[in-house]
């Protein structure tokens, strides 16, 4: 059978999808379906493993029923993934052995004072490049750990698995309980805070530091590469890459050399910049990351500005607030007025991530009049995105020692024009949007591809990306620089927040 | 002629139901209340739920008349919804074509510009969204006039501007045109809004077939039309397939 399509899978914070790329990287199907968001307490956020499963087992199909074909016709699966959300489940049944804790939960705010006191807390960021926060996997397994009566010692007897949504879907499309892979990849590994940045290995002082039983833990991949073959939803399929999904969209937006970088605009917002085969420090707040390794090749590594919330503000918007029925429709709001009437929104929701760092931090809406309508509030809304864009791109500037010239965009926000528009007004830099709105799944698509020789090189997955969109800079410089004034002294109001307990 | 179809004289009651009182009843209720089988009942509220004339209360499972029905005159596919359901075929579209590619929706007399992705060869080109086009003149127009008697009988009766001497010039060419589409289901303008500028466009459909905007590639007619000057068949069966596949997504279930 020939194989003509490239299947990815793009496990994101807000919802699953699934599409089958062409030779040129062209979208030939496409399938979606959201998952619930759930807020069992202030500062939790989980996600159901099952019910993911469950989306990918009906889209999966769908996605190959709309372009008419069979199983047999796709060359290779590539799966990115919404990062460090933390699934453990039972290796025996299969079953999740609590909900999935995701990035943007803070439970752990408390545990992670607690390790940053101890004297050798250091070790974090000298060996994986990360700071202590709560964002990441390894201090949500340790309070998992702790606070579930036996976890432990089944983990460490490897009778309960832990992975990111990648390791869970691909132990499931592998067989499950009958044989599945316990894989992971070095982009999703270097979000654990457990991996030796360098080695790309589980370092044993930084399991020690968290107290992570290794039985555990997956065994870590390059990106690009075939980990096994599906014999559940995708019965024979290669599964031959697995990237973080903002790794993936560096990969999309075919970002291969160093200095190259894009952001992309979800449920929060990620700019990452290719630092090439060595990994760089930040002293402005950014974080060192893998960018992506192929197969056997030297891994690539990114500095990345992380925004928590972007999209999920609007998010909040449709579902906790009710104002608008739909993400779009903000952007319908907003231009019902002509500025935000000097209101400020910083949804310091889990904390403030990149440049600032403070998990202590909770959102405030300033500014509030009589005068202000809800057209202003949704003003505000999508100008909190644009001001952290511009907080991660100035701390990326001072950082890599150069000037972001152009914007790379991507992403669920960038359909909407009037945010692209005022990001280009206030980074001062024409904003482009690429041909394939989902780079992420197009990059999970191109490793794959690459892993299994249906693209050969990455030169012709570069002669794919083309300009569909371009915004260009065109707000009065003073204006910027006052409305940014404002911006920073809304952040201030977000501080210190949270008070850690007594005593 | 048919007698009066059931269902949709029950999806009447039910909606009359939804309208009195309290304003929130249950499946149970309402089959009661009408003495209808649940399952017949179910069946209804689902297909009401689908076109946003119900909505059900996620907590409770009960049932309310749906946001959509209190803004039926209005348009009921937002603009900016609509850009973001289609955006991933419109690219797709771009890519196929090699052609710069819209997305229009009707707005007083003219097609406004609600998404625009530029030509795949990375020449310099300005984002278009927000600018109005003539609806006469123009593939998307045609397609919007064409399933739009209100517009079309509006476009009839006003002057329609002269852009090159292929432009459509009498109210009942305009006619002939728009009939031809709906044959076809689909538009061309070859020459009429510029000497040597094409374009073709299909509709894009939601919920009972309803026109909603439509999309379309434009470009050179050098390279949109074959030797005889007719927009090539290749392009246009991509145009009319991304068309379908956002109404399919739409929720158009026969396009
Ligand atoms: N037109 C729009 N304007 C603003 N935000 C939008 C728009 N369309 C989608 N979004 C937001 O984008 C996010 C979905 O984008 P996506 O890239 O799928 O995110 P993720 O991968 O994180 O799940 C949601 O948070 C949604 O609120
Ligand atoms: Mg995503």
């Amino acid at each position: 059978m020939t194989e003509r399509y490239v299947m990815s899978i793009d496990q994101g914070t807000t919802s699953t999808r699934c599409i089958l790329f062409d030779h040129r990287g062209r979208l030939v199907s496409v399938t979606q379906r959201e998952h619930k968001q759930h807020f069992p307490r202030p500062g939790w956020v989980e996600h159901d493993p099952m019910e993911i499963w469950r989306n990918l087992e009906r889209i999966a199909p769908e996605a190959l029923a709309q372009a008419g074909i069979g199983p047999g016709e796709v060359a290779a699966v590539g799966i990115a993934n919404q990062r460090e959300t933390t699934v453990l489940w039972d290796r025996r049944t299969g079953l999740p052995v609590t909900p999935a804790v995701v990035w943007q939960d803070t439970r752990t705010g408390d545990l992670v004072d607690e390790l940053a006191r101890r004297p050798d807390a250091h070790v974090v960021k000298d060996r994986c490049g990360l700071p202590l926060a709560t964002y990441f996997a390894a201090p949500t397994v340790r309070w998992l750990l702790d606070h579930t009566p036996r976890l432990r010692e089944r983990a460490e007897r490897g009778e309960v698995l832990f992975g990111t949504m990648e390791s869970w879907l691909i132990w499931n499309l592998t067989g499950g309980p009958d044989g599945g892979v316990h894989v992971t990849d070095v982009t999703n590994a270097s979000r654990t805070l457990l991996m030796d940045l360098r080695a790309l290995s589980w370092d044993p002082v930084l399991l020690d530091f968290f107290g992570v039983p290794r039985a555990m833990l997956p065994e870590i991949r390059p990106s690009s590469e075939t980990y096994g073959t599906a014999r559940r939803v995708l019965p024979g399929v290669r599964i031959a890459a697995a990237l973080g999904d903002q790794q993936a969209a560096l990969f999309g937006q075919t970002c291969f050399h160093r200095g190259e970088a894009k952001c992309t605009y979800g449920t929060g917002a990620f700019l990452l910049l290719n630092t090439g085969t060595e990994p760089v420090a930040s002293t402005h707040g950014l974080l060192t990351t893998v960018g992506y390794q192929i197969g056997d090749q030297p891994a690539v590594y990114a500095l990345e500005g992380s925004i928590a919330i972007t999209g999920a503000l609007v998010q909040w918007f449709r579902d906790r607030l009710g104002i608008i029925s739909s993400a779009p429709e903000i952007e319908t709001l907003a231009r019902t007025v002509d500025d935000n009437g000097g209101c400020y929104i910083v949804p310091a929701f889990s904390g403030l991530f990149a440049p600032h760092w403070r998990s202590e931090a909770r959102g405030v809406i300033v500014g509030l009049t009589s005068y202000i309508t809800k057209g202003h509030l949704a003003r505000a809304v999508l100008e909190a995105t644009g001001w952290q864009t511009r907080e991660v791109v100035d701390a990326m500037n001072a950082d890599a020692g150069l000037t972001l010239t152009t914007l790379k965009v991507d992403g669920g926000m960038t359909s909407d024009n009037l945010l692209m528009q005022f990001i280009a007004d206030v980074l001062d830099v024409p904003v482009v949007r690429p041909m394939v709105a989902e780079t992420v799944s197009l990059g999970a698509a191109y490793a794959a591809g690459l892993a299994v020789g249906y693209w050969p090189d990455l030169e012709v997955l570069r002669g794919n990306w083309h300009r569909a969109g371009q915004w260009l800079p065109a707000m009065d410089p003073q204006r910027r620089e006052s409305e940014y004034g404002n911006w920073r002294r809304a952040v201030e109001r977000t501080l210190d927040w949270i008070k850690p307990p007594a005593g | 002629m048919p007698g009066p179809v059931q269902s949709i004289e029950r999806a009447a009651a039910i909606l009359r139901l939804l309208a009195q009182g309290s304003g929130r009843l249950g499946l149970s209720e309402i089959a009661n209340s009408l003495g209808l089988a649940r399952g017949t009942a179910h069946g209804i509220l689902r297909t009401l739920q689908l076109v946003g004339f119900v909505e059900q209360d996620d907590a409770t499972g009960k049932y309310q008349l749906g946001a959509a029905l209190l803004h039926l005159g209005t348009s009921y596919l937002d603009v900016n919804e609509l850009r973001s359901r289609a955006i991933n075929w419109a690219d797709a579209l771009a890519a196929r074509s090699g052609e710069a590619v819209r997305i229009g929706t009707h707005l007083q007399g003219k097609v406004l510009v609600v998404h625009h992705v530029f030509r795949p060869d990375d020449s310099l080109q300005t984002l278009d969204v927000g600018v109005l086009l003539p609806m006469h003149a123009t593939a998307i127009g045609k397609v919007l006039l064409a399933y739009d008697a209100n517009a079309a009988a509006a476009a009839q009766d006003s002057e329609l501007e002269q852009f090159s001497r292929r432009t459509i010039r009498t109210p009942k060419e305009l006619a002939r045109a728009l009939s031809g589409v709906r044959e076809v289901g689909w538009a061309a303008d070859v020459d009429e809004i510029a000497m040597g500028e094409a374009g073709v466009a299909a509709p894009i459909r939601g919920y009972g077939g309803l026109v909603v905007g439509a999309m379309g590639i434009s470009g050179s007619a050098d390279r949109i039309c074959d030797a005889a000057g007719r927009p090539r068949g290749e392009l246009v069966s991509y145009v009319r397939d991304a068309a379908r596949a956002v109404s399919r997504d739409l929720g158009a279930a026969r396009w």
